[in-house]
């Protein structure tokens, strides 16, 4: 049981970071901190790629002319387009909490749904009227 | 010329990629909206010329760049993504001269092209996501249409500043479906060692007790169920339709939750198939009840709503539970309702919200007091509302009324009569929330210090009447809608796995 674990110890590490990610997304009510969340998430999906991407004692694949095992390099390219997506999430992410901060003053979600309910109500009283 | 039809497959989705960051150099005036709209009316003409070429001859094969599969990219064209790519393209022919002046009204000026950059590339990342045959492509794409989609709705804080929050829910939640979708796709790849949809579903039989292979599916499904807002993970959905303009929300609600329908079809019928196992049980114990609460529930909540934006942000999540209900039945008929639901379901809300964009233009918000008395002094909106209407509730000679009799028969097929009743039940909860709108608009007294309204420009209304008018000639006339989807019904069930 160990061994196995111990044997594939970048799938647990891998595991345990998408975990932390997902529930700083899910728990914390800090905007900002939910993008930080969201990074570490989509880092640890990173990592899982790389990680299957290796082949034991295989090396970089450039062609050298030697015969040599190569990791397989698909994966690396695939991760490098997500990382792109990555980035443009986490400044599209920013660039809203920016506005949200200058609208609403605040980047705590409890104060940000206050004032939202607070504008909802006067809607519905102004609608009922 | 022929050498345009021969690349129609890849000029699909090049010419709106390229022509985005042309929008974007272009400031103010019309320019930006009229690249978008000859965009837009190039790409519906491609589709078009894709459905015939498939329907005639066959499946599409294109080779990105000539580097042949399972290698290179492979965009694949067959009945189902014919359909949609049309769905899509259609939907943006129509909605962009609309856009116009909704637009100009809702939207900063100076921000034009910007916008019409983003709409392109949402455009892009949709008709993308559908015609590649690549699994990691499905992602990338995906991506360049949400991401675009993030922008689009966050566009609406001029109006409302909740636009600001509800894009960032969206963004949020959106994001986590998609990195769940990846994790899919990277652990059918780490068992499979493609990516190529043909080539997984070749190799993926000989695999299905693996522990991976199962759980990559989940993933998937969870993914997709995010993106598509599938109860209960549809909770991004109603506020970012309620605050976006009312273009934006015109073409989301018709586009991008359908090619979300889309993937999860493909995955499910192409890559896996109906005879594994474990996809077998997720349609019972996991589609059927969520599609039966999302039908209640969307329903139930649509009707409470006073922002009648929201209240049908609110039915489109009822509606996209019939979709998934007929994926759930599993027969024929089931997923013939699913396909044609897609085609019919943009077509009702696509003249809803273009409807409510009219009221928007007129008089600013849309509540359900904001438009008492509205029907008289806007004859043409409200009539092309209760005419949608009607084909949401599901009346004979609608569209709606189509996706729904299929729906019945592939429940009764299965012996499954409480679907069927409930089927009917949740299509009264509709009647509800639609009269409720009538009779606000047609017999209630014009709020005090309003003063006359005026009809909405023609510019506008004939884009919405188009719309009303697919609505009753798909209903009567359905040969061509049902042909298409009846086929790709057949061939996922029979050739699939």
């Amino acid at each position: 049981m160990l061994d196995a674990i111990l044997a594939h110890y970048n799938y647990w590490l891998i595991i345990i970071l998408m975990m932390i990610g997902l529930y700083i997304v899910i728990s914390r009510g800090n905007l900002v901190k939910k993008i930080v969340g969201l990074n570490i998430f989509q880092t640890s999906v990173f990592l899982l790629y790389i990680t299957l991407a290796k082949v034991t004692g295989g090396t970089a694949p450039i062609l050298t002319g030697k015969p040599e095992i190569f990791s397989n390099p698909l994966p690396h390219v695939l991760i490098l387009t997500a990382i792109v997506v990555g980035i443009a999430t986490t400044a599209l992410g920013f660039a809203l909490v920016v506005r949200i901060r200058e609208s609403y003053g605040s980047i705590e979600e409890d104060d940000i749904l206050a004032a939202e309910r607070a504008e909802e109500e006067i809607a519905v009283k102004e609608a009922l009227s | 010329m022929s050498l345009l039809f021969e690349h129609m497959a890849a000029l699909q989705v090049a010419v709106p990629l390229l022509s985005a960051p042309v929008c974007s150099l272009l400031r103010g005036g019309r320019q930006p909206w009229f690249l978008a709209l000859a965009v837009s009316w190039f790409a519906f003409f491609a589709s078009i010329s894709l459905l015939i070429q498939v329907l005639d001859s066959g499946d599409i094969s294109y080779h990105m760049g000539n580097w042949a599969p399972p290698f290179g990219i492979e965009y694949r064209v067959d009945a189902i993504n014919a359909f949609v790519l049309l769905i899509i393209s259609g939907i943006s022919a129509v909605a962009l001269p609309y856009a116009r002046l909704s637009v100009a009204h809702e939207v900063d000026p100076r921000r034009h092209g910007q916008f019409y950059t983003a709409y392109l590339l949402c455009l892009t990342g949709l008709l993308g996501g559908t015609i590649t045959g690549d699994a990691f492509n499905i992602f990338v794409f995906l991506e360049i249409s949400s991401l675009s989609a993030y922008v689009l709705v966050a566009a609406g804080a001029r109006q409302d500043r909740r636009a600001l929050t509800a894009a960032y829910n969206y963004l949020v939640l959106g994001t986590v479906g998609a990195t769940f979708f990846v994790i899919g796709i990277g652990l059918l790849y780490m068992v499979t060692g493609t990516l190529n949809i043909t080539d997984l579903a070749e190799r993926l039989p000989p695999l299905v007790d693996n522990r991976a292979v199962q759980a990559g599916f989940a993933f998937i499904i969870v993914g997709m169920g995010l993106k598509l807002a599938m109860f209960p993970m549809h909770t991004w959905l109603p506020n970012a339709y309620t605050y976006a303009p009312s273009t934006v929300t015109v073409f989301l609600a018709s586009t991008a939750t359908k090619v979300s329908v889309y993937v999860v079809l493909r995955f499910l019928f192409t890559v896996f198939g109906p005879s594994y196992g474990f996809v077998g049980l997720t349609f019972e114990y996991i589609f059927l009840p969520l599609a039966i609460l999302a039908m209640f529930i969307g329903s139930a909540a649509a009707i409470y709503q006073t922002n009648l934006k929201r209240l049908f942000a609110y039915s489109s999540v009822a509606q996209l539970g019939y979709m998934v209900l007929g994926i759930a039945l599993g027969n024929v008929a089931g997923l013939t309702a699913t396909v044609l639901h897609l085609f019919n379901h943009a077509l009702m809300k696509g003249a809803l919200f273009m409807a409510l964009g009219c009221v928007a233009l007129r008089i600013g918000a849309v509540s359900i007091n904001g438009v008492r008395g509205l029907g008289r002094e806007m004859p043409w909106t409200f009539a092309a509302i209760a005419g949608a209407g009607l084909s949401l509730i599901g009346v004979p000679s609608t569209v709606g009324f189509i996706s729904k009799w299929y729906l019945i028969l592939g429940a009764l097929e299965n012996g499954w009569w409480p679907v069927a009743v409930l089927i009917v039940a949740s299509s009264l909860l509709a009647v509800i929330y639609v009269w409720k709108i009538i009779e606000a608009a047609y017999f209630g007294a014009a709020p005090e210090g309003r003063g006359p309204v005026s009809e909405a420009p023609l510019e506008m209304l004939a884009p919405l009447w188009l719309m009303v008018v697919a609505n009753f000639y798909f209903g009567i006339d359905a040969d061509l809608t049902t042909s298409v989807a009846g086929k790709v019904a057949a061939t996922f069930l029979g050739g699939g796995s």
